[in-house]
């Protein structure tokens, strides 16, 4: 593999990296009026990597002595994050300027963490995903305290760089274990040498090698589930999104639960593929109490960030199902729902930035977005779209995300984990009902005054609403030929 | 014909496409609204006539049928055989008649009202026209929302929880029938409904959870006692077109399903679990009757006659033969006018004194003559006089069940006495005795507006009881082949007979109508 071939097939990273630094000096010389420019380079320099990945020629090319790797799963992968990242950017402007937070480092950040996470779903070895992890974390930590002057946003920075942090340290030494177990820290060396020592009469079976091997999965595994926030790991999820801004709350929700979730297939489906019966226990049970505290934590809260914050647990426990079948059809079923996931819980994320008092103060408790409807009729059924596409509730499109995980899992004889997941979808349903509830049935609190007028934020709310709405199965075709094709990449 | 091929989409859509148009309405043109849902549920009317126009009463399989390639396995699959046909125009023919109910009575968000309710009326006639499992269900599913808003925004006091309590019972109830559809998928690879009924052979064990799952959503939609608890609160919070749509048609769909499902897929679950069916039905009609006796609300003793009516069909359906099947079939058709007309009855005094309390009515009669009729008539086909709609269904449906099992029927019976009593009570204290209030006194007669939808619910009601044969007709083929998939199944029927032979039953049944 020549350094040509390497840069050329690492381009996107490249792009994104020279980008990100390009918009650096930018905002470090023009200040921070610059920021409206900045944002719509970013979103132009995101535009152009995609270009890049869907340059990709199909099959699975490994580059940089084999620590990275793409392939179409890496491909699906990025086209979603850069989505997710580039809504992120450009919905925070109007936000910026009316909560006095102008400046310039948020989309450079945004680009940051963005590359970071192209190094996860692109990583090959685990320690290339520990530097992409650690790339987006940094810039994650960064933006959750962004709103520096302000307590919430700081101590969500704090809370969420200790326990980050912490994570970070489970997983490292989960990766030094694995490597001392196993010998070496590529996936496919790992994946190799795990089935080398099992015993190959018993089904299943964990040889006395791999055993040390299990312990460090069950570490990289903790520090993942932290990163997707699954329970038991979701402990900062509420507290970061509410403290953040809002848009950042957005991106949080969207581009990082992605990669996260990408890489958590291919750490589990191409490293440990040899241990699924082991690994398949701790994905059920998280995936389980996901849903279950998504749900049932969901149902108390009065902010709405809070509230969609569990809504993101509950529904990465939904993920979790498609992962736990450890197959093609659930590994398709995962990328559908991260694709589905990424524009509902951004459309979400785009009312609440609509919600404004009359001093232009974001609105985030629900008491005040009763009866919205009466004087925002289309902000509030967009609202309701996105909430019932999130319980998934047919004729939505949220509902064809839980189909395809319910039936990747009945697929695969998970027949409890199926019946779990439907039952904890009724309770989830409960709370996103009430969402429409406070904004159709209440009588209006009189808080929501005005919204910005921001045609771009009006823009791609319009759109996700329409992609969340049963035209958006006019999509499904091409995005299960999309995920179909990512998925197989794994088997 | 244009769309000569589209037939079902068409008449599937138009509503929704309605909706849209409303949608984009100035905010306050309420008129305009109104008379557009007026005008569209009407054409949606007209144009499902021409499906029983185009319709073949001599096949059994299913008729216009439009297929489409859509999402892998899953096709976009419509289709109509008798029963559904019959479903359909239900649907169609109540809706004009809903949209006329709330002509006055809603005054608040009318645009949101007519949005809501062609929305349903698409994803109802969605339900009956689908002939592909998923499909099936996202219209299924789909009615929960508009309907969760009718009762949520314009409903009574209590609206919030009735609303809450009606989305979140039906839809535990579905998602196991969702896991079933799936199971059904992974193991026959198809979601085509009609291949399924005729060619799946599903194993008996699977049969039994599968029965259960569908059994699971059907029971709580129909409403089978002891999941018909959202019913009542649903109803009476409902606003009056609502109680109709929700009665009229929405409790239909339980019944359809088993018949579309459960019993043609899970022929052997289902003879071996009808003891569950009939026993719920058992406790259904005769509890649910006596509730119905001790009901202050009259909308609530309407809802729980319902719950009571629909045990009929249920122990039809699960008596495995044409009579059983038939009956119960008429006895949807005949509730979904008889309800609907007696909930749109109780809208016209509500209207007027804004209470559903039966002690604050009394001597009606008098100042109300014509509503009185009315009122008698639709009161009389609930108890299933002979000559109205009522009477041939459960007619049929208890000559089903006691050719099945004679002590069920014994007790499916009494529900026909007990039901005389709370709605002849009913009709007494609200309609004769002594004026006991100047206000109820003082109500006016019917309105234009009010016999326009009267009279039409009336002339259906009188024409299934008098000369049931054309409703009777088209079922005939479907079900026909339904036993004859259900046959090899189905339990040896001897009734216990010991004084009456067969004959009597089948002298009964020529009589109205039904050639065995």
């Amino acid at each position: 593999m020549t350094l040509q071939q390497s840069l050329a097939i690492g381009a996107p990273e490249i792009v994104l990296a020279a980008g990100a630094l390009v918009l650096l000096m930018i905002g470090v010389f023009r200040g921070n009026d610059s920021l409206t420019g900045l944002s719509w380079g970013a979103a132009i320099l995101f535009g152009l990597t995609a270009l890049t990945v869907v340059d990709d020629s199909p099959g699975r090319l490994l580059a940089w002595n084999d620590l990275y790797v793409a392939d179409s799963l890496s491909a699906f992968l990025k086209i979603l994050i850069l989505v997710g990242a580039a809504a992120s950017v450009l919905m925070a402007l109007p936000y910026m300027a009316r909560v006095k937070v102008h400046r310039f480092e948020y989309p450079v950040l945004i680009v940051l963490a963005t590359l970071g996470m192209f190094v996860m779903v692109s990583a090959n070895n685990l320690l290339a995903l520990y530097v992409g992890l650690e790339l987006m974390s940094l810039a994650a930590y960064v933006l959750a305290a962004f709103n520096r002057d302000e307590e919430h946003s700081t101590e969500a920075g704090l809370k969420y760089f200790v326990l980050g942090a912490l994570s970070s340290g489970v997983m490292l030494y989960g990766i030094s274990l694995i490597y001392g177990f196993v010998g070496s820290t590529e996936f496919t060396a790992i994946g190799a040498g795990l089935s080398a020592g099992a015993n190959p009469h018993v089904a299943g079976s964990v040889g006395a090698r791999n055993l040390g091997a299990l312990f460090g999965l069950v570490f990289v595994m903790a520090g993942l589930a932290f990163k997707v926030s699954a329970v038991p790991f979701h402990m900062w999820t509420p507290d970061v999104y509410e403290g953040a801004p809002t848009p950042v709350a957005a991106f949080f929700a969207s581009a990082p639960k992605v990669a996260a979730m990408g890489l958590f297939l291919r750490v589990a489906l191409d490293a440990f593929s040899g241990m699924v019966g082991d690994w398949r226990q701790i994905v059920i049970f998280m995936s389980i109490a996901s849903m279950f505290l998504g749900a049932v934590g969901a149902i108390g809260q009065t902010n709405i960030k809070r509230l969609l914050a569990y809504s993101s647990i509950n529904n990465i426990g939904f993920v979790l199902i498609g992962l736990a079948a450890a197959n093609a059809a659930g590994a398709s079923a995962v990328l559908l729902y991260l694709a589905i996931y990424l524009v509902m819980t951004l459309g979400a994320f785009l009312c609440v930035l609509a919600l404004t008092d009359a001093d232009g103060q974001p609105v985030e408790t629900l008491a005040d977005m009763a009866g919205l409807a009466r004087s925002r009729p289309w902000l509030s059924v967009a609202l309701s779209i996105f909430m019932l596409s999130l319980a998934g509730l047919p004729p939505l499109f949220g509902f064809m995300a839980k189909l395809a995980v319910f039936n990747a899992a009945v697929d695969s004889g998970l027949w409890l984990l199926a019946v779990l997941g439907v039952l904890a979808s009724v309770v989830a349903a409960y709370y996103y009902l009430r969402i429409v509830k406070i904004l159709f049935f209440d009588e209006p609190a009189g808080v929501v005054v005005t919204g910005d007028g921001a045609i771009v934020n009006q823009g791609m709310m319009v759109a996700a609403a329409v992609f969340c709405s049963p035209v958006g199965y006019l999509a499904l075709g091409p995005l299960n030929e999309a995920t179909r094709l990512a998925a197989s990449s794994l088997f | 014909m244009i769309f000569e091929g589209y037939l079902l989409s068409v008449v599937t859509f138009l509503p929704a496409a309605a909706a849209l148009v409303i949608a984009l309405l100035n905010a306050d043109a309420k008129g305009n609204a109104r008379w557009i849902a007026l005008w569209t549920t009407v054409a949606t009317f007209l144009l499902s006539l021409l499906i029983w126009v185009h319709f073949d009463a001599k096949s059994a399989g299913f008729q216009l049928v439009e297929d489409f390639a859509w999402l892998g396995p899953i096709r976009y699959k419509m289709g109509v055989d008798g029963i559904s046909m019959l479903f359909v125009i239900l649907t169609t023919f109540l809706m004009p008649l809903c949209i006329l109910a709330s002509w006055e009575a809603i005054e608040d968000r009318v645009k949101e009202y007519m949005i809501a309710f062609l929305l349903l009326e698409t994803l109802m006639i969605g339900v009956f026209c689908a002939l592909d499992m998923v499909l099936f269900y996202l219209f299924f599913e789909g009615g929960l929302i508009p309907m969760f808003i009718i009762i949520g925004v314009w409903g009574g006091k209590r609206r919030v929880y009735a609303s809450f309590k009606f989305f979140l019972y039906t839809l535990l109830g579905s998602v196991l029938m969702l896991l079933a559809m799936m199971a059904i998928y992974w193991q026959t690879g198809t979601t085509d409904i009609p291949r399924l009924i005729e060619t799946a052979k599903l194993p008996a064990d699977l049969q039994w959870w599968l029965w259960l799952a569908f059994f699971a959503s059907f029971a709580v939609k129909m409403p089978m006692w002891p999941v018909h608890t959202w019913l009542p609160d649903a109803h009476v919070e409902a606003p009056t077109a609502g109680s109709m749509i929700l009665a009229g048609v929405l409790l239909k769909m339980g019944g359809y399903g088993f018949i579309r499902f459960s019993l043609p897929m899970f022929p052997d679950a289902s003879v071996q679990l009808m003891w569950i069916v009939f026993g719920l039905s058992m406790v259904a009609v005769v509890y649910t009757s006596l509730i119905a006796l001790v009901q202050a609300d009259m909308k609530k003793l309407i809802a729980y006659s319902s719950v009571a009516h629909m045990a009929f069909v249920t122990g039809g359906l699960f008596a495995f033969n044409t009579q059983g099947v038939e009956g119960a079939m008429v006895v949807m058709l005949s509730h979904g006018v008889v309800s609907a007309a007696l909930f749109f009855c109780v809208g016209v005094i509500y209207d007027r004194l804004h209470t559903r309390d039966i002690d604050r009515y009394g001597g009606v009669t008098t100042n109300m003559p014509r509503y009185a009729v009315f009122f008698l008539l639709f009161t009389m086909a609930s108890v299933a006089l002979p000559g109205t709609s009522g009477f041939v269904g459960e007619f049929l449906a208890l000559t089903g069940i006691w050719k099945a099992n004679t002590w069920v029927a014994f007790v499916m019976a009494s529900g026909v006495i007990l039901g005389a009593a709370y709605m002849l009570w009913l009709f007494a204290r609200v309609m004769y005795g002594a004026q006991k209030n100047a206000d109820a006194a003082a109500m006016p007669d019917l309105n234009a507006r009010e016999w326009a939808i009267l009279v039409p619910l009336a002339v259906v009601a009188l024409w299934m009881g008098v000369y049931p044969k054309p409703f009777l007709e088209p079922l005939k083929a479907p079900v026909e082949s339904l036993m004859a998939r259900t046959g090899r199944a189905a339990p040896p029927q001897t009734p216990f007979t010991p004084i009456v032979a067969n004959g009597p039953v089948q002298l009964a049944s020529a009589a109205v109508g039904e050639t065995k």
